[in-house]
């Protein structure tokens, strides 16, 4: 296979495709994120000792819980959304419309789990 | 936007094993949200609502293990942790191994395009796997 991009990044990071681009890296960059932490999270719990303690220790903290929410949440509607879609093609043509929604679906979800998150951290 | 997308049914598009993965990345997302379902209503079956918040709720459906409610306020953990609980984290745990690997894969297939480059991360892939599926099927069972 002889594939080459000849893609600057400097052309990369000026693309301008909406909607579906942003919803295509953030579900890249959460799905890499998940696959990166709970690897290592079952490393962790497997090697158990200080180490593995030390690394779950920082996994239970209220800050990363934030953090691999986004990932996982927004991973799990937007992969929703793709499935929906490719599995029903005559969909694609409300793709934009879907992603609208998507993001109606995710805000709140996720503003409410960062809100019993944060509470609990503040002893709520 | 006027124009009608192109689409192409699933029986004209040809089965080969990437077209099988691409379906079983798919399949394998409903099926997690299926896992997801009912560890979701199994929480509120066994009193989640008195002892917990929505993020320890969505904690434990995403994976229902009991160390992930072991810092709520639940009167007993005994209910959490049958073996019912960790088949089920089993199951989603090595659907989502799966997915996440064959995601993996994807994607670096984006950036690796040599035969060989692609060959090295197929192996590597398979290696996670099973390392993976061991370690975490071994941690959801004896935690």
């Amino acid at each position: 296979m002889s594939m080459t991009r000849n893609v600057s990044l400097a052309r990369a990071l000026g693309y301008k495709g909406g909607g579906p681009m942003l919803t295509f890296i953030l579900h890249r960059i959460g799905g890499m994120g998940m696959a990166t932490f709970i690897s290592i999270h079952v490393l962790a719990s497997f090697l158990g000792g200080d180490a593995g303690r030390f690394i779950n220790d920082i996994y239970e903290s209220w800050v990363f819980q934030i953090f691999i929410f986004f990932f996982v949440m927004f991973h799990a509607i937007n992969g929703l959304r793709i499935t929906l879609i490719d599995l029903f093609p005559d969909l694609l043509e409300y793709q934009r419309e879907a992603i609208w929604v998507e993001w109606g679906v995710f805000l709140p979800l996720y503003s409410f789990a960062v809100y019993s998150i944060v509470t609990a951290a503040l002893g709520g | 936007m006027t124009e009608k997308s192109r689409t192409l049914s699933l029986k004209h598009r040809g089965m080969n094993f990437e077209m099988l993965m691409w379906i079983f990345t798919r399949l394998s997302a409903l099926a997690m949200y299926a896992f997801f379902l009912v560890g979701l209503a199994g929480a509120f079956w066994m009193g989640a609502r008195y002892h917990m918040n929505f993020a320890d709720v969505m904690r434990w459906a995403f994976t229902t293990n009991v160390t992930h409610v072991q810092s709520t306020a639940l009167p007993s953990l005994d209910p959490w942790a049958t073996w019912f609980w960790k088949l089920v984290a089993s199951g989603l745990y090595l659907t989502a191994s799966a997915h996440g690997i064959h995601g993996m894969v994807v994607i670096a297939d984006d950036y690796i395009v040599s035969p060989g480059g692609r060959k090295v991360v197929r192996l590597l892939s398979m290696v996670f796997m099973l390392a993976f599926s061991v370690m975490g099927v071994y941690v959801l069972w004896t935690s």
